[in-house]
């Protein structure tokens, strides 16, 4: 019994020791140069709806510059805004960068977000920020039709979301009906069709024998390997799959401007109010918008949101983008419709 | 446990009526102590469902619960059948059978226990499709290309290859101790071999066969990944989605709760089913007879073991491993885990040591003072259990958050969360471990002057040493692939193996997630080896 007793305290010490920051201890090199943070010695808490491929290398770069450590909270931003729902002023998070606009526009309704000073906001076209200052877009993604080239013909390529709705389109789509990136896409369609008409579309879709999974990701690897013809996702997806794994044949077809199917979303990040490390933790937005980490982004082809470093190589500019004429600031108001239709829809 | 505790001595002995006797407050202490932590989210889950106006807060249209209710019996049940049916046939091919190997069988068909169901879920779609590793292979051989496995009939699939090895680990033991006796009476009485199997040795199954596909169907109700990744909706993973979706927890937190009022049910029903189950407790002075099977009966035999062996070991293992390969060789980062390696095996080191101390007042409680209040503590364990540890975990979430804020996100919540959860496994095994032992030895060193507490230490501990550790082993092997409630509740940064593979997955960097899945496959293999060295073949 004694032995029991002792071997736990043992594996306690031991996962003590190897919880917290050491994301394989590559950043002891705490070679402080800028350290501004009210420095509590306590390390930020970054919540990340984004994943680690995309998010570690800058934050190590982060820690390497400012001595600051950073503990990442990984999960799906859905997740994610939820549990600062729940945790609310208690929230151990002093950041929360999500994948899209919706959420975090809906994190910022409930006030749990501050206001960020007018040189971060500055860094990035207004676009891509909240207009009342609560978060910052860090990069930007285009929502897109992923298609297998040996199964859907260039002509028979819609020219509208409104096409995936017809008969010729049955059984052949994928969507991620509970994924983020999707719900911001509905937030933009009631923003310019209205809530009946997005129900009728949404309810047209899942009439449609659409193929529904839990994120984007399955989606696009299902287009590649020509399980699938075609799906709903962001445009990066593809563009790494191809990075990996060399020629494939998908591709993504933009829908044209003013179509719902077209939205360039901000994946933004916010400071929590009930933070006690406000000036760390602006630091680090600060540092995600700084030209070493937007290049960074830029490697896994989303596209940069500060002046001076181009988009991703052999995709259109950000400029020239299709997209919505809408404010993705106003996209948090109609989060919760878009959640209800969704769900009215039947799309689970 | 203790020392603090006032060791309670039982004055008056009565050995001639065991059923009269009452457990020391000490005892009751330290099982509630073990319990409650377990049952606190049970009951703030209930009470979200069943508090006036509950149900119309939880803002979930009846027809769908009904949908989803129907959709989750339907997989539970279908599922349970066939886990039972291949875990009986491969334990009484292993065990009362002349095949060859029959030691190495059933360590292979014991051994898909190392596979978690979202692994094995992964592999599934890995190898179907146009691009999958099966698909492959019979391309090249002019035969048609696999679809992708999703919906029913794969989860189905998934989650009974990954599941029957529970109910053979059960089953064999009983169908060893079994005394021969019985059969040869029966059949020297006239019985065909056929009514011996349905007249004799079945009954004797009856409590491994119940506690085995209550354990299987508590599984099925509980897995969050495969059902998700290949696409089935159930109870839980509709949990997951209004988690996710709805930028509130009360929908969530309401169908978990609707959940366990159903899973209470199962629980209840399985206790007053097994009923006198003390059958197995004797063991048998000589070993079973092997029944020799005909020369047709054993190539389908070694057939079957085989296909099974295949499917649920070799095809996995085959597609992660090409995941690996290929993601190696076209130059995709795969770094070691060996951050995520150590957090998952000091997580489920740790769950496994708490918990196998923790089972044992509540073993002791229920097996040697059976009573009314001692069953519904049981029952209460089993609970938590039965729950989805997505349940479990939004309750320990809500209720960390606003009763116990320093713990929120700590390892010792997570540990007290993995104990809550596999309080049964331990349990059970704890159980019979003192079932066998009897009471007698006990009631000796009481008779002798000796306390409560040091009969605990010097007589009980000793005797079901090797009980608790298979419980720990059991624990151990279960929450190194626990999933949904790590990601909740896990300290930020704590990833685990399993939260690697679900993350790295998701994103589509199958060689990351490859990696993190062979670790944790080879590391689960050890205390397996354990527990079939030490359990079956003793």
């Amino acid at each position: 019994m004694r032995r029991i007793t002792g071997l736990t305290l043992a594996l306690a010490l031991v996962l003590a020791a190897c919880s917290g920051a050491d994301q394989g201890d590559t950043t002891t090199t705490t070679t402080a140069t800028t350290t501004t943070g009210s420095d509590t010695g306590e390390a930020l808490v970054l919540y990340s709806g984004r994943n680690e491929n995309f998010v570690q290398p800058v934050i190590d770069s982060f820690t390497a510059a400012t001595g600051i450590e950073v503990d990442v909270r990984y999960g799906g931003t859905g997740d994610l805004a939820t549990t600062l729902t729940a945790e609310g002023d208690a929230s151990p998070a002093d950041v929360f960068w999500a994948q899209d606009p919706a959420f975090i526009g809906g994190i910022a309704k409930q006030g749990l977000l501050t206001e960020l000073p007018d040189d971060v906001l500055s860094l990035v076209d207004p676009r891509y920020a909240d207009a009342g200052g609560h978060w910052v877009g860090i990069t930007g993604r285009s929502r897109v039709m992923v298609y297998n080239t040996d199964l859907v013909a260039e002509g028979e390529l819609p020219d509208s979301v409104w096409d995936l709705i017809e008969p010729e389109w049955n059984g052949r789509f994928g969507v991620a009906p509970t994924n983020g990136s999707f719900v911001a896409f509905v937030t933009g369609m009631v923003l310019t069709e209205g809530e009946e008409r997005t129900l009728e579309w949404l309810q047209g879709i899942a009439a449609n024998d659409p193929v529904i999974h839990d994120g984007n990701g399955p989606i696009v690897d299902a287009v590649v390997a020509g399980d699938l013809d075609a799906g709903l996702v962001n445009h990066y997806y593809l563009l790494q799959r191809i990075d990996q794994l060399g020629e494939v044949p998908a591709r993504n077809h933009f829908f044209p401007s003013g179509d719902p199917g077209g939205l360039v979303m901000a994946a933004g990040a916010g400071v929590l109010a009930g933070s006690d490390q406000q000036e760390a933790a602006v630091d680090l937005i600060r540092h995600l918008l700084s030209e070493e980490s937007q290049e960074h982004f830029l490697t896994l082809f989303e596209y940069p949101l500060i002046e001076g470093v181009e988009g991703p190589e052999g995709q259109l500019p950000l400029a020239e983008l299709p997209t919505l004429d809408i404010s993705l600031t106003d996209t948090a108001d109609t989060l919760e419709p878009a959640l209800e239709l969704i769900a009215e829809a039947g799309l689970t | 446990m203790t020392t603090a505790s006032p060791p309670a001595v039982v004055p008056q002995r009565k050995p001639s009526v065991p059923k009269r006797r009452r457990a020391s407050a000490a005892l009751w202490v330290m099982a509630l102590a073990v319990t409650i932590p377990g049952a606190a989210p049970i009951a703030h889950l209930v009470w979200t469902v069943l508090r006036p106006g509950g149900f119309d807060a939880g803002g979930i249209a009846f027809d769908r619960l009904a949908e989803l209710f129907g959709s989750t019996t339907l997989l539970v049940v279908t599922v349970t059948i066939t886990a039972v049916l291949l875990g009986t046939t491969t334990a009484w091919l292993t065990t009362r059978t002349d095949l060859k190997g029959r030691g190495v069988w059933s360590m292979l068909v014991t051994l898909p226990l190392v596979i978690p169901s979202y692994v094995g879920a992964l592999a599934m779609l890995g190898s179907s499709g146009n691009g999958g590793v099966v698909s492959l292979a019979l391309d090249a051989v002019g035969l048609p290309k696999l679809g992708v496995f999703h919906g029913f009939w794969a989860a189905w699939g998934a989650l009974s290859l990954w599941n029957f090895s529970y109910v053979h680990l059960i089953a064999t033991p009983a169908l060893r101790r079994m005394d021969p006796a019985l059969e040869e009476a029966a059949r020297g009485l006239g019985a065909s071999p056929r009514r011996t199997v349905f007249d004799v040795i079945l009954p004797q199954l009856r409590p491994a066969l119940l506690s085995s596909s209550l354990l299987v169907a508590l599984y099925v109700i509980s897995d969050f990944g495969a059902v998700s990744l290949l696409r089935y909706e159930t109870f839980t993973r509709a949990i997951y989605t209004q988690f996710r979706g709805r930028l509130d927890i009360a929908p969530a937190l309401f169908l978990s709760g609707f959940l366990v009022l159903a899973a209470l049910v199962l629980v209840v029903a399985e206790q007053r089913n097994r009923g006198r189950a003390g059958l197995a407790a004797r063991r048998p002075t000589r070993p079973p007879e092997h029944v020799a099977l005909g020369r047709r009966a054993r190539v389908v035999a070694y057939g079957f073991l085989g296909v099974l062996v295949i499917a649920a070991l070799v095809l996995p293992l085959v597609t992660i491993g090409w995941w690996a390969i290929r993601g190696t060789a076209l130059g995709n980062p795969a770094d070691p885990v060996w951050a995520e390696a150590l957090r998952s095996g000091g997580g489920a080191g740790a769950a496994a040591a708490a918990r196998a101390v923790a089972a044992l007042p509540v073993a002791i409680l229920t097996v040697r003072y059976p009573s009314r209040p001692a069953r519904m503590l049981e029952a209460v364990s089993w609970s938590t259990y039965s729950l989805p540890h997505l349940a479990v975990g939004l309750g320990f979430l809500v209720l960390s958050i606003r009763y116990a804020p320093a713990t929120y996100q700590t390892v010792v919540l997570l540990v007290i969360a993995y104990v809550a959860m596999f309080l049964p496994q331990a349990l059970a095994a704890t159980q019979a471990g003192l079932r066998q032992v009897g009471p007698s030895l006990e009631d000796a060193s009481r008779s002798l002057g000796s306390g409560g507490f040091t009969t605990l230490r010097r007589i009980t501990v000793p005797l079901v040493w090797r009980s608790l550790l298979a419980g720990g082993a059991l624990v151990f092997l279960t929450v190194m692939k626990e999933l949904p409630a790590t990601l909740l509740l896990r300290p930020t940064g704590f990833e685990t193996l399993a939260v690697r593979i679900w993350s790295a997955s998701s994103e589509l960097f199958y060689t990351q997630a490859s990696v993190a899945a062979l670790t944790l496959v080879g590391i689960s293999a050890v205390p397996l080896y354990l527990l079939v060295t030490k359990d079956l073949h003793r």
